[in-house]
């Protein structure tokens, strides 16, 4: 039968459609929202979270979570505000040091065999309790480049928005388009098969990590230039807040379905959903409640669009 | 480039800066809060309500309402913060959730020419104006009031939170007031982490290890407990600086119409947020106040102890909403 749209094509473009709803009843709550101004505002804190939700997206892509994303993000903002001010030398090797964790946590879970759940969990304290020597009260300077680089305007739109479409591009070359992708996302889907046609497990896993460790710094140097200054507990929402955006963009926890076009639109409908409600006047105590409704109504949705197309 | 062009013309609608000094009244002010989960904060936002309910309906401002995060974040609050500009809020207050996190929002707020006020939780941006709580001082009183009754020998102190920087300041001020008077001695020292029942078990457990205590400096939240614990050990109640709970108040009367017990009890009233309103409203009049003003502390004395605990609601704080005119008239003495 001959369609317009194909199913797969409908699940895919939902959270587009998401996003642009969201932006919809934005522009219609608050008409100032509509303009360059605006949109800076309003999306200008999403580039950590987009950031911080790719990180994770890594790691769901080989069926892992991480549970410390957000005392990561938390940890790189406290570091960006204190050593890599005062010793940029020593700053980066601190900030390379932390991306080499994350590589070995990862090997330590393939090593081991160990859940990555806990492993992180664990993990999230070491870095709070890093962040903490780092940075006992909060305060530091982020350095003079990174709080100018995120508030350069570029011509026709805001910041926020062309660094979401790049990353999103860039991460669609390499986790859909590129051989490295296929092995990334065979590894969640098969890892048996990948390991048995000659890869290592282990080398995947360490390089996954590290990736996250990588892009876990990028959220928290552009976090830090967007606040200016550090705070050992600034980015503890983020964990769960990647993990809703990876699965709001169309991702499944389990057999490397991730896609990160869906993924960045995901953080920035998240980023959004909390503005919105706030436009609209909704009590404090509603809103994480009508924050979980709208990833429940969303969720649902694509429940019923995967069931279409099996029954179609 | 059109974009770019309603983009100016936002920014400008939005930086609108008052053109005749003193006219607010349809000026917004916006409270931005971080947390509401305990008795202050409660009170803080209840006085909020009262204070600006009344200014709205008096025409001094159009609108004052306040805005609590969902979840007590810095990023939260900074997003609420970006929001409150885009709105259009004339004047934002803000109990701040982290001195430092917020400064970025803060910038962007003031570089759209909007008033910041931060009070009790503030914030360190130099563009924000602070309403702080010398906290020093409240410690220091502690000390003077020992002194003031002559009261010499050993002294308990009762301490808040480790770690947290309203306890270092306050035990800054008790310590700096023992070290100028000879009189006085520290042979004790507890964390009650401004909770009744923490400080009664930690008291209780240090007391057995105590000579004889003259007095105990508190920090709030924290004298009934103390209290309870020196009637549990059977040992005489020494001279317990309070904190103006109303548990602590009502303890204090008991004892003045028993035994004629007599001391004081002092703290941050939880209105304060009435006043960084006022100082908002008189900043978007177009008054010159300092970038750094400080809050007076709230003293429940001997003689007006029934009248302060008539005003305290059941497990509150005593609390303090100010009037235009009361504000004046402390930032007017501020100056000298």
């Amino acid at each position: 039968m001959p369609r317009f749209l194909s199913w797969s094509a409908a699940e895919r473009l939902l959270p587009a459609l998401t996003l642009a709803a969201l932006l919809a009843g934005i522009f219609h709550q608050q008409p100032r929202a509509m303009s360059y101004f605006g949109l800076d505002l309003l999306l200008n804190l999403s580039i950590p979270i987009i950031f911080a939700t790719l990180a994770q997206m890594m790691i769901i892509a080989i069926n892992d979570l991480d549970l410390s994303i957000g005392a990561f993000v938390s940890l790189v903002a406290c570091i960006g505000s204190t050593l890599l001010t005062t010793e940029p030398v020593l700053g980066v090797l601190a900030l390379l040091a932390g991306i080499a964790a994350y590589g070995l946590v990862g090997a330590l879970v393939e090593w081991r065999r160990l859940p990555s759940i806990v492993v992180t969990l664990g993990l999230s304290f070491v870095w709070l309790g890093l962040a903490v020597i780092v940075l006992p009260t909060p305060g530091g300077r982020a350095p003079a480049v990174l709080s100018t680089l995120v508030r350069v305007k570029p011509p026709f739109a805001p910041l926020p928005v062309y660094v979401a479409a790049v990353v999103a591009l860039l991460g669609w070359l390499a986790v859909s388009r590129s051989s490295m992708g296929v092995v990334l996302r065979g590894a969640g889907g098969n890892p048996r098969s990948v390991a048995r046609a000659g890869w290592s497990m282990l080398a995947i896993r360490v390089s996954v990590y590290a990736t996250a460790g990588v892009l876990g710094t990028l959220a928290g140097l552009s976090l830090l230039g967007l606040t200016t200054s550090g705070d050992a507990n600034i980015a503890s929402r983020y964990t769960l807040v990647s993990i809703a955006s990876v699965i709001l963009g169309g991702a499944s926890f389990t057999g490397g379905r991730v896609f990160p076009v869906g993924a960045v639109l995901g953080a920035m409908t998240l980023t959004l959903a909390a503005s919105f409600l706030t436009f609209m006047r909704i009590s404090p105590d509603w809103q994480i409640g009508a924050q979980g409704f709208i990833l429940i109504a969303v969720l649902a949705l694509r429940a019923l669009l995967t069931r279409w197309k099996e029954t179609s | 480039m059109k974009a770019l062009a309603t983009a100016t013309t936002v920014l400008l609608a939005i930086g609108a800066v008052p053109a005749s000094a003193a006219e607010t009244k349809d000026m917004k002010i916006a409270l931005s809060n971080n947390f509401a989960g305990n008795s202050w904060r409660q009170a803080m936002l209840k006085s909020w309500e009262t204070v600006t309910k009344q200014a709205v309906a008096d025409g001094v401002v159009a609108e004052a309402p306040a805005f609590t995060t969902s979840e007590n974040q810095a990023t939260e609050q900074a997003a609420q913060i970006q929001n409150m500009i885009l709105q259009g809020y004339n004047a934002i207050v803000i109990d701040a959730a982290s001195p430092t996190a917020l400064n970025g929002a803060i910038r962007q707020a003031c570089d759209a020419g909007i008033v910041v006020v931060t009070f009790d939780g503030i914030a360190t941006e130099p563009c924000a104006y602070r309403i702080a709580v010398d906290f020093k001082k409240l410690g220091g009183m502690q000390v003077d009031y020992f002194k003031s009754r002559g009261i010499k020998g050993n002294l308990l102190e009762v301490r808040g939170l480790a770690g947290v920087f309203v306890d270092d300041e306050i035990h800054d001020g008790i310590e700096a007031g023992v070290k100028a008077d000879p009189d006085l001695k520290i042979v004790g020292s507890v964390h009650g982490n401004w909770t009744q029942t923490v400080a009664q078990k930690e008291v209780a457990g240090i007391l057995p290890t105590l000579p004889d205590v003259a007095a105990v400096a508190t920090q709030g939240g924290d004298g009934f407990g103390t209290a309870q614990a020196f009637k549990d050990a059977g040992r005489k109640t020494p001279v317990i600086f309070l904190g103006n709970r109303e548990d602590e108040l009502s303890w204090w009367k008991q004892q003045k119409d028993a035994t004629g017990y007599q001391t004081m009890s002092a703290s941050i009233a939880p209105g304060s947020s009435t006043f960084a309103f006022w100082v908002a409203k008189k900043l978007l009049a177009g008054e010159k106040l300092p970038q750094d003003m400080v809050l007076p502390i709230t003293v429940v004395t001997q003689d007006n102890l029934e009248d302060q605990l008539k005003h305290t609601e059941k497990g509150s704080v005593t609390n303090v909403e100010y009037k235009e005119a009361d504000v004046s008239g402390l930032l007017a003495g501020l100056k000298k």
